[in-house]
């Protein structure tokens, strides 16, 4: 560990937190409807979409009618996108020539994009047309971050508002943050990155002849448009097989700074948001206090465990730390801060290969995604996966004092509490359930890659990520064969939708209820002592439940290094 | 339910094209105005003819030029289309060896590695980028460690003096940008062009 990476962390933290008012304040004022600076561009595109489309943009719906209309968006994503890798051969914009992709890897992967998971069970460039990367994954990355921001915000109207019916208008909301938020923030973003050096042509791959003669093929696309929204949404989709570790996707240790910075703005600027909405900033400062702590504690171990090396690197005398899969221009310190950014949040992205991790290093991801992405977490996702801990925590504190517990000004009564659990015990039942099949089911044990406890972990990271909808992998693990196909787009697909009806269910509940004013008796939920008992919270529910997983996969595979095995 | 159906499809649709379409085209026209170059992918031409591209690496394994790191990156078999063959620098395929810290493989790997390098230069240490493979299997830089321990085989393969060679390798590094973000670092195929270079 060098003073030089951390300052490089430490400067990473400073510009989150002072972009997070900022950014907040704007997206406030997107989502209560008002005018912004980008009005006279885009309101007549707006207004347009809702003549067409039928929608009165004054009138609300309930929780279950924006749910439903969610649901039926994604029905119209998945179908959109399923044909378009069934057809991809016959379409245009292919310059490479790729053929229709098989159904079972289509279904897994239409699944994957359509709930922000990104999970990959192909490699970009040697089997998608432009075409598909265009209209079918590029559209699904707005589209499924423009969702989780707007399930988020419903969320918040719901503590926000008293004795509603009504938590918005899914169809004003997705329209506004499309073209609002994620837009303008790509547009430039995109211009930034090639001009970093992110190709952004639709020619087809370039043939170089190298110095010694041989002939290369470079693949290109375009890229740089497609790895705004990967990293602004939290989808984590590579363009290329080696994602973010790729030199088109990620050139230089600026793109890469600038790249961590895109994974955590928006999902840091709903804390505010939600502070804001309900009346108080400090509301949603405490709940970023409690992300930053579980953040910084990640950092620090996955970065000393990255830098101390592994043992069979030590015994040839070879120092520097754990460079196996990292590159040199991001070296050890941005190669573990990103791994802990991205999958903190749902993003999935990596610029370095998770699977060479250092068992420690590697166990940081593992936990983050474990308790459910809520440090930051995906764009939308991450806070309402917050919100349902922290409804659990006050319920916890209000068990200790005996008094119903409230949350900035609401009662949390029996209903609230138990559609929060729900959400939060399908996630492990997903992650350990579909491990313990892939441990033992002969088609699934081929798919492993190492030998050993790493064997296990690759398996159990596999499930973790997809159910947490991260989209990041243990890369060495096929996983593209029918049983993982399949068993992965249901665990991505209960993991995203199990979480998303019992939490609208809690806006829904929430916005019907009266609002109560503080009184002494209330458990302030803006100090230190509520984000310590959040966060203890939230690690006593993780520890708990995963312990026994971890033992078994990066905590055995640390003390066999330390013993010096090998497998 | 069904008064959200008319809805769904339109801007299903219309979302769809706006971003799918209408937004990576138009980044893709601007973009080719601004910045020609990196929208191509940074490609560099030798007599018309492109060489290769500044960020993508490349395999060398003549003694007289200087080597990258080591790729995992693979090429289906031209014998059995479902296996893979080894094939560095595959700038179609690209990957890491997600070989784990504790796998014997990746120990004996690197034993064999080290070893070749130590008879190569036994005066330095083995700098770690040398031996491991990235992450990519296309990483276009080299540590300014390693790109030294490699000086007296370049040299004596070339017959140029070794400070002329340190002397190019100190020019071709670059440090962090604002001295703060990311490695020092050598771009492998810059070096070998100004090596070639160095001759006329």
């Amino acid at each position: 560990m060098t003073l030089i990476g951390w300052v490089q962390i430490i400067l990473y933290c400073a510009i989150i937190v002072a972009l997070t008012p900022l950014l907040g304040a704007y997206m406030t004022r997107v989502f209560n409807g008002e005018r912004t600076f980008l009005a006279p561009v885009l309101r007549p595109v707006e207004r347009l979409l809702y003549r067409v489309g039928g929608v009165d943009e004054t009138s609300e719906q309930g929780w279950l009618a924006y749910t439903v209309a969610m649901l039926l968006f994604h029905v119209g994503g998945f179908v959109i996108l399923y044909a378009l890798l069934r057809f991809q051969g016959a379409l245009p914009f292919n310059p490479a020539e790729q053929t229709a992709v098989p159904p079972d890897l289509s279904f897994n992967t239409a699944v994957s994009f359509l709930t922000n998971t990104n999970w990959q069970n192909y490699g970009g460039e040697s089997t998608l047309s432009y075409l598909v990367q265009m209209l079918g994954l590029t559209h699904q990355n707005f589209l499924s971050a423009a969702t989780g921001i707007v399930l988020a915000v419903a969320l918040i109207r719901g503590f926000a508002r008293a004795s509603a019916k009504t938590v918005g208008n899914f169809w004003v909301d997705i329209t506004r943050c499309t073209l609002y938020i994620l837009l303008p923030v790509c547009v430039v973003f995109t211009l930034f990155l090639v001009w970093q050096g992110i190709p952004q042509t639709l020619g087809s791959y370039v043939d170089a002849t190298t110095l010694e003669g041989a002939k290369q093929s470079i693949a290109v696309g375009p890229v740089a448009s497609q790895v705004a929204i990967k990293m602004l949404g939290t989808n984590g989709g590579g363009f290329f097989n080696a994602n973010a570790a790729h030199p088109f996707e990620n050139p230089t240790a600026l793109s890469n700074f600038v790249q961590m910075l895109s994974i955590f703005v928006l999902g840091a600027a709903l804390t505010n948001v939600f502070g804001r909405m309900v009346g108080n900033q400090r509301q949603g400062w405490a709940i970023l206090a409690a992300m930053g702590v579980l953040f910084l504690a990640g950092v620090v171990v996955c970065y000393w465990a990255e830098a101390n090396g592994t043992n069979i690197l030590n015994s040839l005398g070879l120092s520097g730390g754990n460079m196996e899969g990292k590159e040199v221009r991001f070296g050890i310190v941005a190669s573990a801060l990103f791994a802990v950014i991205t999958t903190a949040a749902s993003c999935g992205a990596v610029n370095a290969m998770h699977d060479s991790f250092t068992a420690l290093g590697g166990m940081i991801p593992l936990i983050n995604m474990e308790l459910g992405e809520i440090v930051v977490g995906g764009v939308g996702a991450g806070l309402y996966g917050m919100l349902l801990f922290v409804i659990v925590t006050v319920f916890v504190a209000g068990l200790m004092v005996g008094r119903t517990p409230e949350y900035v000004g609401k009662k949390i009564e029996a209903r609230e509490v138990k559609m929060a659990m729900l959400a939060i015990l399908i996630l492990p039942l997903m992650m350990l359930g579909w491990t313990a099949i892939g441990v033992v089911y002969p088609p699934a044990v081929a798919s492993m890659a190492n030998a050993g406890p790493h064997g296990f972990s690759e398996v159990l990271y596999a499930y973790t990520s997809m159910t947490a909808n991260n989209g990041s992998a243990f890369a060495g693990l096929t996983g593209n064969t029918l049983f993982y196909n399949l068993s992965g787009a249901v665990a991505m697909f209960i993991g995203r939708f199990w979480m998303i009806v019992p939490a609208m269910a809690i806006a829904g509940a929430l916005a019907a209820k009266k609002s109560v004013p503080p009184s002494l008796g209330t458990f302030p939920t803006t100090g230190g002592l509520f984000v310590g008992l959040l966060v203890g919270v939230i690690l006593i529910v993780g520890g708990l439940t995963f312990f026994p997983a971890l033992a078994l996969g990066p905590i055995v595979e640390h003390l066999a290094m330390l013993a010096g095995s090998t497998f | 339910m069904l008064k959200e159906i008319r809805p769904a499809i339109v801007f299903i649709v219309a979302l769809t094209i706006i971003t799918g379409l209408i937004y990576p085209l138009a980044m893709t026209g601007i973009a080719g105005v601004i910045f020609p170059s990196q929208a191509q992918g940074s490609l560099i031409e030798k007599d018309g003819k492109v060489v290769g591209s500044t960020l993508i690496g490349q395999s060398f394994t003549s003694d007289k030029y200087f080597h990258g790191r080591p790729s995992a990156t693979t090429a289906p078999d031209p014998k059995d289309p479902t296996k893979s063959i080894a094939a560095p620098y595959n700038a179609a395929n690209s990957g890491g060896s997600n070989l784990g810290p504790t796998s014997k493989a990746l120990a004996d790997r690197l034993k064999e590695d080290v070893d070749t390098l130590k008879k190569e230069n036994p005066a330095a240490a083995v700098p770690v980028d040398l031996v491991t493979t990235s992450a990519s299997g296309l990483d276009p830089d080299i540590s300014p460690a390693a790109a030294l321990f490699q000086v007296p085989r370049v040299a004596k393969a070339r017959g140029v003096p070794e400070d002329r060679l340190r002397t190019l390798v100190a020019n071709e590094t670059q440090g962090r940008w604002l001295g703060l973000l990311g490695e020092p670092r050598v771009n492998v195929l810059k070096l070998n062009l100004a090596l070639d270079a160095l001759k006329s």
